[in-house]
């Protein structure tokens, strides 16, 4: 039993998933992380989903960084997701690159999969999720929470399997990936495809990544997670180490040097094929088109309560595409809260120093009656 | 302890029903519904802090504006819609209005009279625009953008056909009579229908009596 919970916890279910793409995956590899203890009737459990990027390691230091987890704020003793009260279950997406099946894990063969991995969608990924939660008793989830993709999955989830899920928190998300979306992703795509390096995706145990182009597929992303009004506060027209223009292609502005770092230092912790398949199953994301055409068919007969949060500075996931699915729940009948909050971090508001967040799911957390 | 105007629609809302509180503020109301009547209680608020407020204690609260966020809520979705002192603080009240009755079989609103007798005064004496306890603030930062009188609402719900099936008139906290009402309330709680309403005695305005009690709810919309 104990060795089911705790940190850095990796498990290889048999399987089989169906896939959405018409496959199946067998079996089933999954890194996660668990926080907070597990009542005897299973009441308490909390799944948290990542987002793009992100891992299992939400509150313990990365395994390659060392830095510490993405939302030590949220996910602590006596914080908004409170593991004295919870059982907060993170677990890397499968897709990904920190331990659960993914381009870079071993294919049956036991070479690395590579681009011979399934295309999946983050339906797939939440079917997955269910496979370890079955696993780890637990039937029904007190919550499940995310941010960006991580709020898309938290969808999916009270959509695929809304008995399986008391409350919903979806925080700066969208239910289907606008054209914006999708361009900017291809962007990505294409700098790592474009990378020499890249090989037809066939480089893992080879001596050289595709760093480069993953690097830039981080940059052009990273201007989508932040406003230009944080990029204007932040840096300016400021110069990096210097008085004057170089007249040359160095970092000569600070905002250069600082996405330059940004891509770089991503190379270090993330899997160029991972990020292709995982921004594919985003852009695949249309949650009313798995429901004939209507997003309120995806919620509706369901008993989760919601609650819905964006930022006024979000330009990649707007408020408007969460009031579309506030729309959605009410013409569902389904409880929902809704709120935008100001936060001058753009995207990247989720992640960051946002107290009226705390306050608000950590309010409709307590909520939910336990 | 509730305001008036709240206290006499929480007396006056049938158990178990599901309710749209449209202009909730910190959700007073509606925590009162839900922990005193089983009310099935959804609001909706434009304050930010107010709606952060309600769902950290619980509440079903939406981050919206009654002038136009309203439309998105399916025909007859909830037996009582309320609009509480927001009436006059909408850009369109007569849609507003339209609005409620059609995502509520019946809706409760209550606003600050304009006709009150002090605001006469005020006005008639004083010659400038009314700052009383109910309308606080002054004409260039008051939120009451469309002031209204009790007899002016009367003849709006009569143009539009509406049925009142109830009414009630405050003097500062307490119940006052029709007699008179446009001069001597404060403030009026009435209670809306689209249904054709058949009085034994006459139609029109029934004073703090409350209404009949309502056909068992029926199942939740999921």
């Amino acid at each position: 039993m104990s060795d089911l919970f705790g940190l850095n916890r990796h498990v290889v279910l048999p399987g089989p998933l169906r896939l959405d793409g018409g496959g199946e995956l067998a079996p089933v590899e999954i890194g996660y992380e668990t926080y907070g203890t597990l009542n005897p009737d299973a009441s308490n459990a909390i799944l948290l989903c990542h987002a793009l990027t992100g891992d299992q390691h939400v509150a313990s230091d990365h395994p390659i960084t060392g830095k510490a987890g993405w939302w030590t704020r949220m996910v602590g003793p006596g914080k908004p997701l409170d593991t004295d009260r919870f059982c907060v279950i993170c677990p890397n997406v499968i897709g990904s690159c920190m331990g659960s099946s993914g381009p870079e894990s071993r294919a049956q063969d036991g070479s690395h999969w590579g681009m011979r991995f399934p295309v999946i969608t983050i339906r797939d990924m939440v079917r997955a999720q269910a496979l370890l939660l079955d696993h780890l008793g637990v039937a029904r989830l007190y919550a499940v929470v995310g941010g960006s993709m991580g709020g898309m999955q938290a969808l999916s989830w009270a959509a695929t399997y809304p008995e399986r899920v008391a409350s919903a928190v979806v925080i700066a998300a969208t239910a289907r990936h606008s054209a914006q979306n999708i361009a900017f992703h291809e962007v990505g795509r294409q700098a790592i495809m474009a990378d020499p390096n890249w090989r037809g995706g066939d480089y893992h145990g080879a001596d050289k990544a595709p760093d480069a182009g993953l690097a830039v597929a981080r940059m052009a992303a990273h201007i989508t997670y932040l406003s230009e009004q944080g990029l204007t506060e932040k840096f300016g027209r400021r110069l990096q180490d210097r008085d004057v223009k170089t007249f040359g292609f160095d970092a000569d502005f600070q905002v250069e040097s600082y996405l330059r770092h940004q891509g770089l230092s991503f190379t270090d912790r993330f899997d160029a094929n991972s990020y292709l398949y995982i921004t594919r199953a985003m852009d695949y994301f249309d949650l009313a088109e798995e429901h004939g055409g209507h997003l309120a068919n995806a919620f509706r007969g369901s008993d989760t309560r919601f609650c819905l949060i964006s930022f006024d500075t979000d330009w990649l996931y707007p408020t408007a595409e969460s009031r579309s699915i506030v729309h959605a729940l009410n013409a569902a009948g389904a409880p929902v809260s809704f709120v935008e909050l100001s936060a001058p971090f753009g995207h990247d508001s989720f992640l960051l120093n946002v107290p009226e967040l705390d306050r608000v799911v950590g309010g409709f957390l307590k909520a939910g009656g336990l | 302890m509730l305001r008036p105007d709240l206290a006499i629609i929480a007396n006056n809302v049938a158990a178990g029903t599901r309710v749209l509180d449209v202009g909730c503020g910190d959700g007073a109301l509606m925590a009162v519904l839900r922990d005193e009547k089983q009310v099935d209680a959804r609001g909706m608020e434009l304050d930010r802090g107010n709606v952060s407020e309600c769902v950290a204690r619980g509440l079903s609260v939406i981050q919206g504006d009654a002038d136009t966020d309203l439309s998105d809520y399916p025909e007859g979705a909830f037996d009582y819609a309320i609009l509480s002192q927001t009436l006059q603080t909408t850009m369109r009240p007569d849609l507003v209005l339209e609005q409620l009755l059609r995502i509520g079989r019946k809706a409760f609103v209550s606003f600050p009279n304009f006709a009150h007798w002090q605001v006469r005064l005020s006005l008639l004496w004083g010659g400038r625009m009314p700052v009383t306890r109910l309308l606080p603030m002054a004409w260039y930062e008051t939120p009451n953008i469309h002031h209204v009188t009790i007899d002016d609402f009367r003849a709006l719900v009569k143009e539009r056909g509406i049925t009142v099936e109830g009414a009630w008139f405050l003097s500062g906290d307490r119940l006052t009579s029709d007699a008179a009402a446009n001069f001597r309330a404060e403030h009026a709680v009435f209670l809306l229908s689209r249904r054709a309403f058949s009085s034994p005695s006459k139609g029109g305005v029934i004073l703090a009596i409350p209404p009949p009690a309502l056909p068992p709810p029926p199942p939740p919309h999921r």
